[in-house]
């Protein structure tokens, strides 16, 4: 069946409760067990995916779900550009592009929670936010230009074994648009009082709290219709018990 | 109080006169700058450093149109050091952007589809919320448009405000904008931007290769660098900027921070007139300048001698440590009523020592016997040789040579004379210990010479050479 061609394996990821962003304990979140794709979606991917569901090749898509970057790269509705590597993660794809391929999967996006929960991890650690050393490599790779051209699986394995959740490209996730930056992060500091906390206390933990700006100021940058050469994404999926 | 405010009014009021003379009497109750009405569009001239576009002159305020991309770009910071910086226009500080007041500015901002973040631009030169920031937020690959209109006349920061806001300012995101009053500024004869910005790197100052950002450094203010326009060097050997003498020159300068103020000096040139912190105050007759992070200053002097004349950030060790150093290059005829250049050239030493080539100086003491000649040689050993020679002749094991009992010494006395007048490096053995390091040529008059060196023979168990300055007059024309 075609399907699996562009199916890909999925890691169990062990819920429970973190903090996201930037904190107090208040707003401490509770993550459930689910699946998450080991890679990001590769242009390999996408481009089954497009020869099965023609609904999303870019001459046909419509504009209220795709802006005119919608596969800005490719030279046809069937054709990556020379310079595309099969392998690198699928990028210039809108969040309702993103999320139709994953239900065409038999799974969906993850949600921001999940995603940030499963990105907290390190090689060896589950929860990695106060690891100074971890945090200085996510900051540098967000610095780093033209990560979009690397390989998916050339930067690390989390302890879900889940890889390149930093290095590669920015990911969709469901509820992207729910947390607000409005683009003026300093009036944000009225409207997200833990926006304040977060970036007031002056230490070096803190820094897992400048990357997750960057994240979530990337979100809040983005509508549903957007597609960036820099994002992508990957999907997961519910575990149902009994 | 009253009376000190009444004085810079005076003050100010007195240099408008002078310097109205392209008609800018620009009082700032005599407009109301919302109510000027624009007559025609035109295109912002956009100016990388250090240039500036061409002055409004007496032009109308008019729609301008400013267009600026943003771009994530690898650039160098110093000779082998690269660093991911982030634009407006592609340089750093950003594009000049000059208006009048009253111009009504369309800025369109573009994020380059290959940027990896979303950025946003607030402009000190604008009046409302956030400067612009929230209606300029930009994802990659998409661009903006908003609008406003220029009130107050003035030299402004701008810079991107998303968060989170230090870094991207640290990476390079400012840059300025100029408002002129209705007429423009006074005219001069050259107008330059110069930008300070400070900057944090994994790597320690001159560590090769791609520094990335370094957030922990940036919090504690722990600058590698601290440069004008972006980079060491940006202003210096054929990248100075130049003028003529006779010739008024204005700067633009301003700070980007993210964290450091400057102490902005010109070594060898006083300021004119300065436009305190970019506004309407103007100080007279200034050596230094502050210029806050996230403000700026106008300057203005007019260059009376040739000669380089170098920008500096007077918090000095960052001028000569952390590249925060320009170049001024004025050509032209030297005026030696103004700088008479070097005249006479001498050693000061308060303590009489043996080495004073003033020209008024007295003739150092002459020997007359053997006992003398050791005896004034034993002084001039104390102050020239002892810190390295020891007090004994002794030396330094491994060092410096002992001169006591020193069978190299003994050996050839026109070689030692030698040495003392041209100095010495590379290995040599004494009394079977090979030494290899240095020593400088020393100042001294053949007299001196002859004395220190008899001194050095005559004592701790040397052979008694008398060395005169005959003889040391002949090792100097030997060469």
């Amino acid at each position: 069946m075609s399907l699996s061609a562009i199916s890909q394996n999925t890691e169990i990821i062990k819920g429970g409760t973190f903090v996201p962003l930037y904190g107090s304990d208040s707003s401490e979140v509770y993550v459930r067990d689910f699946e998450l794709d080991v890679y990001p979606v590769t242009n390999e991917q996408y481009l089954n995916f497009v020869k099965q569901y023609p609904k999303w090749q870019r001459s046909k898509s419509l504009s209220l779900f795709t802006d005119k970057n919608y596969l800005r790269k490719w030279t046809s509705d069937t054709t990556l550009s020379s310079d595309m590597n099969l392998n690198s993660p699928a990028t210039n794809i809108s969040w309702y592009a993103a999320k139709d391929y994953c239900v065409c999967q038999g799974k969906r996006l993850p949600n921001m929670d999940e995603w940030e929960y499963a990105a907290m991890a390190s090689q060896t650690m589950i929860n990695a936010q106060r690891d100074s050393i971890f945090n200085s490599m996510i900051i540098e790779s967000y610095e780093l230009p033209k990560t979009y051209l690397k390989t998916i699986g050339s930067t690390y394995k989390n302890y879900w074994g889940i890889y390149d959740m930093h290095g590669l490209v920015w990911e969709w996730t469901s509820d992207f648009n729910s947390v607000l930056i409005s683009g003026e992060s300093r009036q944000d500091v009225d409207t997200e009082r833990n926006l304040f906390c977060g970036s007031a206390s002056v230490n070096a933990t803190n820094l897992m709290d400048y990357a997750a700006f960057m994240r979530y100021a990337l979100r809040g940058s983005v509508k549903a219709n957007y597609s960036l050469q820099t994002l992508g994404f990957r999907c997961a999926k519910s575990i149902n018990k009994k | 109080m009253n009376h000190r405010l009444s004085i810079k009014i005076l003050t100010l009021s007195v240099a408008l006169i002078f310097a109205s003379c392209t008609g800018s009497d620009n009082s700032k109750t005599s407009v109301d700058a919302a109510s000027i009405k624009v007559s025609g569009e035109m295109v912002a001239e956009l100016t990388a450093p250090p240039f500036v576009p061409a002055p409004v002159g007496n032009r109308s305020a008019k729609k301008l149109t400013v267009d600026m991309e943003i771009l994530e770009q690898v650039g160098e910071m110093t000779d082998g050091v690269k660093y991911v910086y982030w634009t407006f226009g592609g340089s750093v500080p950003g594009s000049f952007i000059r208006t009048r007041v009253g111009d009504e500015v369309e800025f369109t901002l573009k994020n380059h589809p290959d940027n990896k973040l979303p950025h946003n631009i607030d402009l000190h030169a604008v009046t409302g919320a956030g400067g612009g920031a929230a209606s300029s937020f930009v994802a990659p690959g998409h661009e903006v448009t908003f609008s406003f209109k220029t009130l107050n006349p003035g030299l402004y920061v701008y810079h991107c405000a998303t968060a989170p806001v230090g870094m991207h300012i640290a990476n390079g995101m400012y840059g300025l904008i100029l408002v002129e009053p209705e007429g423009g500024l006074p005219a001069v004869d050259r107008e330059y931007y110069v930008m300070q910005g400070d900057f944090y790197t994994k790597g320690e100052n001159g560590q090769p290769g791609l520094q990335p950002f370094d957030m922990q450094k940036a919090v504690d203010e722990d600058a590698d660098y601290v440069v004008f326009n972006g980079k060491v060097g940006a202003l210096t050997g054929d990248n100075a900027i130049t003028a003529k003498v006779g010739e008024t020159v204005r700067l633009f300068v301003g700070n980007g921070g993210p964290n450091l103020v400057s102490s902005f000096h010109i070594i060898g040139e006083i300021f004119d007139r300065v436009n305190i912190e970019g506004g309407d105050a103007i100080n007279e007759n200034v050596q230094t300048t502050l210029v806050p992070a996230g403000g700026a200053a106008m300057v203005e002097f007019k260059v009376d001698v040739p000669g380089t004349f170098i920008l500096v950030d007077h918090s000095i060790f960052r001028a000569f440590n952390k590249g925060a150093l320009g170049m001024l290059k004025v050509e032209g005829e030297e005026n030696k009523t103004l700088y008479s250049g070097k005249q006479i050239e001498g050693i000061y030493n308060p303590e009489g020592g043996s080495i004073q080539e003033t020209p008024d100086a007295p003739e150092a003491p002459v020997a007359s016997s053997l006992a003398e000649r050791i005896d004034i040689g034993k002084q001039i050993y104390s102050q020239t040789c002892f810190a390295c020679h020891q007090g004994e002749g002794q030396g330094i094991a491994g060092a410096f040579p002992p001169l006591a009992k020193s069978d190299y010494l003994n050996e050839d006395v026109n070689r030692a004379i030698d040495i003392v007048l041209h100095g010495k490096s590379g290995e040599i053995t004494v009394n079977g210990e090979k030494y290899n390091s240095m020593m400088t040529a020393q100042t001294l008059t053949n007299e001196e010479a002859a004395n220190v060196l008899t001194f050095i023979y005559n004592s701790w168990g040397n052979n008694k050479t008398e060395v005169t300055p005959a003889m040391v007059a002949a090792a100097k024309s030997s060469h």
